[in-house]
C-alpha cells in the first residue's frame, strides 16, 4: 500500500470524493491517436459532440462567435476513433500511438 | 423547569407517529408491515389533516422506503419511517448505505419475529439481524419511552460528532397494540427547540472550500454520495464509521441528560438502565417490555430477602459494555434474557455481547442465558420467576453454570 | 400536448462548461459517455439539477474514490433504487419549499439506470415513482446486458445475442427471448412522458431531453447506448452501430404524449416512415457485431436472421399503426 494516501482523519466523512477526474488522466490507455488535418477541418464540431471523453478543445474567434480550431486534448483522449468515423470530411486520420505522422 | 406537557392515551405505535409529528418532520417515506401499520396510518392522518407539512411518500416497498429517506436526507430533509421483520430484512442493503452515508434518518422498529414460518409477533430477531450495519439502536420498554426516544434519537443523529442513523426498536403488539396513558409535549415548537431548530447540515472541508454534506445545488463544489471505493480506500470509510459509533456513547448520555430537565424522564445513563443493583449478588440484563415484568418479580424475591437486580439495556448500539462492566463487576451471577435466536451461536446475541463486556473483568461473574419468548410466546411473572430461582440456585451452588436454556418452549 | 420549443446549436453547447468531465474510466468508445455528455447539455437548469444514479458501468466508472467526473449534486445510493432516491431527494425538496426552508425553485432531478437497474432489478421502484407521479427524469442508457459484471443478460438482451449467460453455444444460439418492450410499459402507466433517443441523432436527444426535463410529471428517455466491449465491435464504430439501430426500425425514435396519449415518430423514423424504402434490413446491423457472429459463422443462420426481421418489421407495423402511419 503507498504510504502517500492520506489516512482516515484527512478525507472527508461519508464517502466523499475529494478529486476532480480531471487529475487522471485517460490518455495513457491509448494505442491509435487521432491527427486532425486543419486543412480539411471545418470545424463542425461533431468530434467534440460524439467523443465520449470531451477530449476536444476547441479555439474560439476574436469575437467568440464562431470555432478558430478544434485540437485533440491528448491528455485524455483514449483513443477510441469515433471522431474519425463521425467526421464529415474525413479531417481525422488514427495512427497507432508513438508513431508519428 | 421542565416544558409543560398533557395526558394522552396512545399505543406504541402511535406514540412513535405522535413524536415525528412533533418533531414534524420533513419526509417519511414507509411500506405498511405488521405490527407497524399503525404507524403509517397514524402519520397519515396528520397529513390528510393539514397537522404536519411533511411529504408522505407511499413507496412500493420498504427497501424503496430507505433509499427515498436516503435520498430525502441527503437532500437535506429530516427523514423517518418505520418497519418490522421481513421489511426490515428486505432492506437490509440500504442500512449499512444509509450508515455509510452519515445520514441522520430515524426509524421505528416494531420488533416481529422473521419468516419463517411466518409470524407477526414479537422478538427481537429483525433487529439482531442488522445489529452490525451501522446504525444506532434502541430498545424501548413502553410508549413513553417510544416517545421520547424518537424525539431524542435526532438529537443523537444529527450530532456533528455522530451523523449516524437511529433504530428506535419495541416489542410488536405488547408495546406496538398496547394503549398507555403518556405525557406528550403540548406544544410542538418546545420539541422543535429541543432539537435546535430544522435540521443543521454539517460543514465539511472539500477541495479548499467548505461545503454542505447534502445534495443542494448551491454548494460552491458539487458533492458526489456514493462513488465506488477500491481497496485503497474502503477500509479508511470505514474506520470513520466506528469512531463515529465511538461518539455515540458520550452524546447518547449528553441527550439522556438534556432531554432529563426538558422533560423531567431520565433513563437511567441513557445507555443502561440499573434496577436494585446496588447491592445485588444477581443480576438480570434483558431488553424491551420483558423488563418491566421481571422487575414486578424481582421486588417480589427482595421482598424474600434475595439480593437480586435488573440492568436493562437501552442501548444495544453502541454496545454500553463499560457500563455492564461497572453495574456487573461485584454481582456473582448474571442470567441474560435473549428474545431472539440464536441460531449456531453459544447463545443469544445479547448473552453473547454480555460475556464479551465482562470477560476483561478480574473476576467475572457466572453469565448463563436464557432464550425466550421467540414469535410472541409469552413471558409471565411466573415463567420469570423459574429463571430467577435458577439463577439463586446456582449462586447457592445448587446447580451447575450452563450455556443457554430455553424458557417457555415446549419440549 | 406538450410543447418544447428548444434547439440546439452546436456553438453554444460548445462554450458551456462540462459538467461531466474529462477523466472517467468508461471503456474506450463507450457511447454512454457520449450521452451523457449530450444530456448535461441538453439541460434547461444545470445550476440546479441533481442526479441520481443507478449502480452500473456508469456510476463505478465515473466515480473512483478519490476521484469523481460530475460537476453536480450526485447520489449513488444501489442498484434497485435509483428511481426511489430520486422520490425521496424530490420529496424533501418539496417538504422544505413547503416550510419556507427552500426558498428557490425545486431542483431538477435526473435519474440514470443501465439496462439491469431499469428492466430488471430497479422496475419495481421505477414502476412506483412514476405511479406516484413525482416530477423527475429517468434515463435509460441500455447498452442491452448487464455490461458492467461482464456482459450478462438482461430483460433487455435482443433475441439471437450471445452474452456471458446466454452464450451463443452448439445447443442454444444466445438469448432465445425478445426485448422487454421497456418504453410501453412505461407509456403504460399513462403518467408519464416516454420517448426513445439514439445519441447519432443528437437534435432529437437533445429535444427530447429538455421536453422530459421541463414535463411537470415523471419522464422516461429509453436511450440506446453501444458498447464496444461487450457487443463486440471496434471502439471507432460506436456511433455508425448506434445509427444502424434505429435506421433498421431495431431502435425506432418516437414518443408518448402522456396528455392526449398519443404517439408520435419523431427525426429518422418519422423519415422512414413516410419513405419505407430507406429501412434497412436488419442483416446490416448484425453484421457489424460479434455477439451476433454466430448468425453468419461458421454457417449462416438464415432462419434466426429471418425470425429477427420478421419480429423487427410486426414491431415497426405495430408502431406504425400508433402513430397513424398505416
Amino acid at each position: 500500500m503507498s504510504s502517500t494516501k492520506p489516512g482516515w482523519k484527512e478525507i472527508p466523512i461519508a464517502g466523499i470524493p475529494f478529486k476532480s477526474a480531471l487529475e487522471y488522466k485517460t490518455g495513457t490507455w491509448r494505442s491509435f491517436k487521432p491527427i486532425i488535418d486543419d486543412k480539411k477541418c471545418v470545424r463542425c464540431l461533431l468530434c467534440w459532440l460524439y467523443c465520449p471523453d470531451d477530449s476536444f478543445i476547441i479555439k474560439w474567434s476574436e469575437d467568440g462567435k464562431r470555432p478558430k480550431q478544434v485540437l485533440v486534448n491528448y491528455e485524455y483522449c483514449k483513443g477510441c476513433g469515433i471522431c474519425s468515423t463521425v467526421c464529415p470530411t474525413k479531417a481525422i486520420t488514427m495512427i497507432p500511438e508513438g508513431e508519428e505522422q | 423547569m421542565t416544558v409543560e406537557q398533557i395526558d394522552i392515551l396512545l399505543n406504541g405505535d402511535e406514540a412513535a407517529a405522535w413524536a415525528a409529528k412533533d418533531v414534524h418532520v420533513d419526509v417519511v417515506a414507509a411500506y405498511p408491515i405488521t405490527p407497524q401499520t399503525i404507524v403509517v396510518e397514524k402519520f397519515s392522518e396528520f397529513v390528510a389533516d393539514g397537522i404536519v407539512q411533511t411529504e408522505f411518500v407511499s413507496v412500493e416497498s420498504e427497501h424503496s422506503a430507505l433509499s427515498a429517506c436516503v435520498g430525502a436526507a441527503a437532500a437535506g430533509a429530516r427523514a423517518f419511517t418505520a418497519t418490522a421483520a421481513n421489511g426490515l430484512q428486505l432492506m437490509n442493503e440500504i442500512l449499512y448505505i444509509a450508515s455509510s452515508l452519515r445520514q441522520p434518518i430515524v426509524m421505528a422498529i416494531a420488533n416481529r419475529a422473521p419468516s419463517g414460518p411466518i409470524n407477526i409477533h414479537n422478538d427481537h430477531t429483525d433487529a439482531m439481524n442488522v445489529r452490525d450495519a451501522g446504525w444506532i439502536m434502541f430498545f424501548a420498554e413502553n410508549t413513553q419511552e417510544v416517545y421520547d426516544t424518537i424525539i431524542q434519537a435526532y438529537k443523537i443523529a444529527e450530532d456533528p460528532n455522530v451523523l449516524l442513523p437511529v433504530m428506535v426498536c419495541y416489542d410488536g403488539f405488547l408495546i406496538s397494540h398496547t394503549a398507555e396513558r403518556i405525557k406528550v409535549f403540548k406544544d410542538p415548537k418546545d420539541v422543535a427547540e429541543f432539537l435546535g431548530g430544522p435540521r443543521k447540515i454539517p460543514k465539511i472541508e472539500l477541495m479548499g472550500k467548505e461545503v454542505e454534506l447534502s445534495l443542494n445545488p448551491e454548494n460552491p463544489l458539487p458533492l458526489t454520495f456514493g462513488p465506488l471505493d477500491l481497496y485503497d480506500y474502503y477500509f479508511e470509510h470505514k474506520r470513520q464509521q466506528s469512531e463515529a459509533m465511538q461518539h455515540a456513547y458520550a452524546v447518547i448520555e449528553k441527550v439522556n441528560e438534556e432531554y432529563a430537565k426538558f422533560s423531567g424522564r431520565k433513563y437511567g445513563n441513557g445507555r443502561v438502565v440499573p434496577y436494585r443493583l446496588d447491592d445485588a449478588e444477581i443480576a438480570i440484563v434483558l431488553m424491551g417490555s420483558t423488563a418491566g415484568t421481571a422487575r414486578y418479580v424481582i421486588d417480589e424475591l427482595r421482598d424474600e430477602g434475595i439480593k437480586i437486580g435488573e440492568l436493562r439495556v437501552r442501548s444495544f448500539r453502541p454496545f454500553p459494555y463499560m457500563d455492564l462492566e461497572r453495574y456487573l463487576k461485584n454481582v456473582k451471577v448474571v442470567g441474560v434474557f435473549d428474545r431472539a435466536q440464536d441460531q449456531g451461536m453459544q447463545g443469544g446475541p445479547l448473552f453473547l455481547e454480555t460475556r464479551a463486556a465482562l470477560y476483561d473483568l478480574a473476576s467475572h461473574p457466572k453469565v448463563v442465558n436464557f432464550v425466550f419468548g421467540l414469535g410472541g410466546r409469552d413471558m409471565s411473572p411466573e415463567l420469570l420467576r423459574t429463571t430467577m430461582d435458577e439463577l439463586i440456585a446456582i449462586k447457592e451452588g445448587k446447580k451447575p453454570v450452563f450455556n443457554r436454556k430455553y424458557i417457555g418452549v415446549r419440549e | 400536448m406538450i410543447e418544447q420549443k428548444w434547439r440546439p446549436n452546436l456553438f453554444e453547447l460548445a462554450k458551456k462548461p462540462s459538467l461531466f468531465t474529462s477523466g472517467h474510466r468508461l471503456c474506450s468508445g463507450c457511447a454512454a459517455g457520449t450521452i451523457v455528455r449530450m444530456v448535461m447539455m441538453a439541460l434547461p437548469n444545470p445550476e440546479r439539477t441533481i442526479i441520481a444514479n443507478a449502480t452500473g458501468c456508469l456510476e463505478v466508472a465515473s466515480t473512483i474514490f478519490p476521484y469523481t467526473a460530475w460537476k453536480l449534486p450526485w447520489i449513488h445510493n444501489a442498484f434497485e433504487n435509483a428511481a426511489a432516491t430520486a422520490s425521496g431527494i424530490e420529496a424533501a425538496f418539496k417538504a422544505l419549499k413547503r416550510k419556507g426552508l427552500w426558498k428557490k425553485d425545486i431542483p431538477d432531478i435526473i435519474a440514470f439506470g443501465g439496462d439491469g437497474g431499469t428492466y430488471d432489478i430497479g422496475l419495481q421502484a421505477l414502476s412506483g415513482a412514476i405511479e406516484r407521479g413525482h416530477d423527475f427524469t429517468w434515463i435509460l442508457y441500455d447498452n442491452e446486458a448487464y455490461m458492467n459484471t461482464g456482459i450478462q443478460r438482461s430483460g433487455s438482451t435482443p433475441f439471437a445475442a450471445a452474452t456471458t449467460t446466454s452464450p451463443a453455444g452448439k445447443v442454444i444460439p444466445g438469448k432465445m427471448e425478445w426485448k422487454k418492450p421497456i418504453g410501453f410499459i412505461i407509456a403504460a402507466h399513462m403518467n408519464a412522458y416516454v420517448a426513445t433517443a439514439n445519441p447519432y441523432y443528437w437534435q432529437d436527444l437533445m429535444k427530447k431531453v429538455r421536453k422530459a426535463v421541463l414535463y411537470k410529471g415523471p419522464s422516461f428517455l429509453h436511450v440506446i447506448s453501444t458498447c464496444d466491449r461487450g457487443w463486440r465491435f471496434d471502439p471507432s464504430q460506436s456511433m455508425i452501430v448506434s445509427k444502424l439501430a434505429t435506421d433498421t426500425c431495431l431502435h425506432p425514435l418516437w414518443e408518448f404524449d402522456p396528455e392526449t396519449r398519443t404517439y408520435s415518430l419523431t427525426d429518422r423514423s418519422l423519415y422512414i416512415a413516410k419513405h419505407p424504402d430507406q429501412k434497412l434490413p436488419v442483416e446490416r446491423y448484425l453484421e457489424t457485431q460479434g455477439r451476433f457472429r454466430h448468425l453468419f459463422k461458421p454457417k449462416r443462420r438464415d432462419d434466426l436472421i429471418k425470425e429477427i426481421q420478421e419480429r423487427v418489421d410486426k414491431e415497426w407495423e405495430y408502431l406504425l399503426k400508433l402513430t397513424g402511419f398505416s
